[in-house]
């Protein structure tokens, strides 16, 4: 699905939209009222700073003047690998964009991640990865890291690369990997109205708490997070 | 003939203690109150990654970051420090599951400060997508942990840096600390050469990456509010200077930050190098900022650098 067939399909009563050089910019009306703010990383496009500064202030903009949830498009490349973008601090940028989106969420404006084509590394650090609940597309295909630059570092082959990937979801690129993984919540489908399947993950938000871990756990992913995590957790607290 | 070691301070030895050279386990018990610090889910329980054995690589059974408690000037703290010669000090599952915990719990307390030795190259490869989830939880754990009112100090000095996701980690902390060392990046030297070739970044040229993603930069720019010496006494101290500045977190930071990073992009956006971003900062002889000796560069840094407190 393109971009257009995805708003359209997302918004069917009209939508405020803009994709300039792949900064997704905008906002809708959601069928049970209010509106949706929406921004995103469109065409492949890697997230530098210039990209960053404007989404995060799209945000920081409807914060205070808007109260609908909001909605995180991607189709990213992985962050701009670029001298200027590192020389300008380009971790201070995708910290920023995630801060402001886990600070929305975490008050009163719900966010929802669309993976819809690929994405990569400190992107999708900072953009569907720091929403409550990641949305993959059915087709979507992101990678944390390529198979090839794998094969480099682990200095496998790229055939003994795909055999392991059979057995684990743990590093091999994937929608179904970080479905399993816990990263993404669900997928949806793309031969039916995501207009209906955006209602109703609207109308059944689960909490704002990170649960990731936990669903990780649950489809035998991450058998170890979580567990990890509590008894950290549980013998910290007795600390005080 | 040497003295005693009962003759040497804790602080003399932490003086004496490269932050640079140390391991993990050993920048702690010098950093914090002596004897004080206390391990969680320690070696001995030998939580290892479950994943590396895929890779026929060995395991450390501490996954590579040590997690606890201790105190600091007599104060409570949490404490996660970073094995960076440890597979890079990369995030794995278990490693990252460590430090996610320990900011839970200090969210729940909501007045201990949570300390971070980052010394990371980021995701580890071999169980890529569970370090990327990792490092998603643990900046959403320091944001929950931030906005309950604790302080989140980052400290950047290791020989693996702080790359990757580590640096998005960091760039979510209430204040960081950074030796001349301690590089900052997102994409390391070696990843944009194989990406962009070597005419946008040639990870061989040193000096290069030193003056682009060094601690010098980095305080500059004001990614880093204080520039520590390459020990671990100088480290402590800025710790706690760190800990007596940062305040409470709210939307007003974020606001704050989107100012400061745009303003950053507007008046050294067209900048080639880090050179020509001291020079537009007013810094009169910029080539000679990378052989400046600490104490002079923290009185160039307190006279011209830029701080981000409040803007983060």
């Amino acid at each position: 699905m393109t971009l257009d067939d995805i708003i359209a399909s997302l918004f069917p009563d009209g939508h405020e939209v803009s994709n300039d050089r792949g900064v997704i910019l905008g906002s809708a009306p959601l069928r049970s009222g209010g509106r949706m703010l929406l921004l995103g990383v469109a065409d492949r496009t890697a997230l530098g700073v210039d990209e960053a500064i404007r989404l995060s202030g799209h945000v920081l903009e409807s914060i205070g003047r808007d109260s609908g949830p909001i909605l995180v498009l991607v189709d990213s490349d992985s962050q701009r690998m670029s001298k200027r973008d590192e020389l300008l601090g380009l971790n201070e940028f995708l910290a920023h964009l995630a801060k402001v989106l886990i600070h929305a969420d975490m008050n009163g404006r719900p966010t929802i991640g669309l993976l819809y084509g690929h994405s990569a590394a400190g992107a999708l650090l900072a953009t569907g990865l720091a929403t409550r609940v990641l949305v993959g597309l059915r087709g979507a295909d992101p990678a944390v890291m390529d198979l090839p630059s794998m094969a480099k570092v682990t200095k496998l082959s790229m055939e003994a690369l795909q055999e392991k990937a059979k057995s684990t979801p743990v590093f091999a690129p994937g929608l179904s990997n970080l479905a399993q993984m816990g990263a993404v919540h669900m997928t949806w489908s793309n031969a039916t109205s995501l207009a209906d399947q955006l209602a109703a993950l609207l109308a059944d938000m689960p909490a704002a708490q990170d649960r990731r871990d936990a669903l990780g756990k649950e489809r035998g992913g991450r058998l170890k997070a979580a567990e990890i995590a509590e008894r950290v957790r549980d013998l910290a607290l007795q600390a005080r | 003939m040497t003295a005693p070691l009962k003759d040497i301070t804790p602080a003399e030895r932490a003086r004496s203690t490269s932050f640079y050279e140390a391991s993990a386990r050993t920048r702690l018990e010098l950093l914090l109150d002596a004897g004080s610090f206390v391990e969680l889910i320690g070696p001995e329980q030998r939580e290892v990654s479950p994943h590396l054995k895929i890779f026929d690589l060995p395991e450390q059974f501490d996954d590579g970051i040590v997690v606890g408690h201790g105190r600091l000037s007599g104060s409570p703290v949490f404490v996660a420090a970073q094995e960076g010669r440890f597979m890079g000090g990369a995030f794995g599952e278990v490693h990252g599951a460590k430090l996610t915990g320990l900011l839970r719990a200090a969210c729940q307390i909501g007045s201990i400060p949570v300390l971070i030795l980052f010394d990371t190259g980021g995701v580890r490869l071999q169980e890529a997508n569970a370090g990327e989830l990792a490092i998603a939880e643990i900046m959403r754990a320091v944001m929950e942990a931030r906005t309950a009112g604790v302080k989140v100090i980052g400290l950047i000095g290791g020989r693996s840096g702080c790359y990757g996701g580590g640096g998005l980690i960091a760039g979510c902390c209430s204040a960081l600390a950074v030796s001349e060392q301690g590089r900052i990046a997102v994409s390391g030297p070696e990843v944009i050469e194989t990406n962009r070739g070597v005419e946008e970044f040639d990870s061989r040229d040193r000096a290069l990456v030193w003056r682009t993603m060094g601690g010098k930069h980095r305080r500059l720019l004001g990614v880093a509010d204080v520039f520590a010496d390459d020990n671990v006494q100088d480290f402590r101290e800025a710790a706690l200077e760190l800990l007596g500045l940062a305040g409470p977190f709210g939307l007003d930071r974020l606001k704050a930050e989107q100012e400061r990073l745009a303003g950053r992009l507007s008046r050294f956006g067209a900048c080639a190098d880090a050179v020509d971003v001291w020079t537009a900062e007013g810094v009169a002889d910029a080539q000679a900022v990378p052989e400046l000796p600490a104490d002079q560069f923290v009185a160039l840094a307190n006279q011209i650098g830029r701080t981000s407190r409040d803007a983060r």
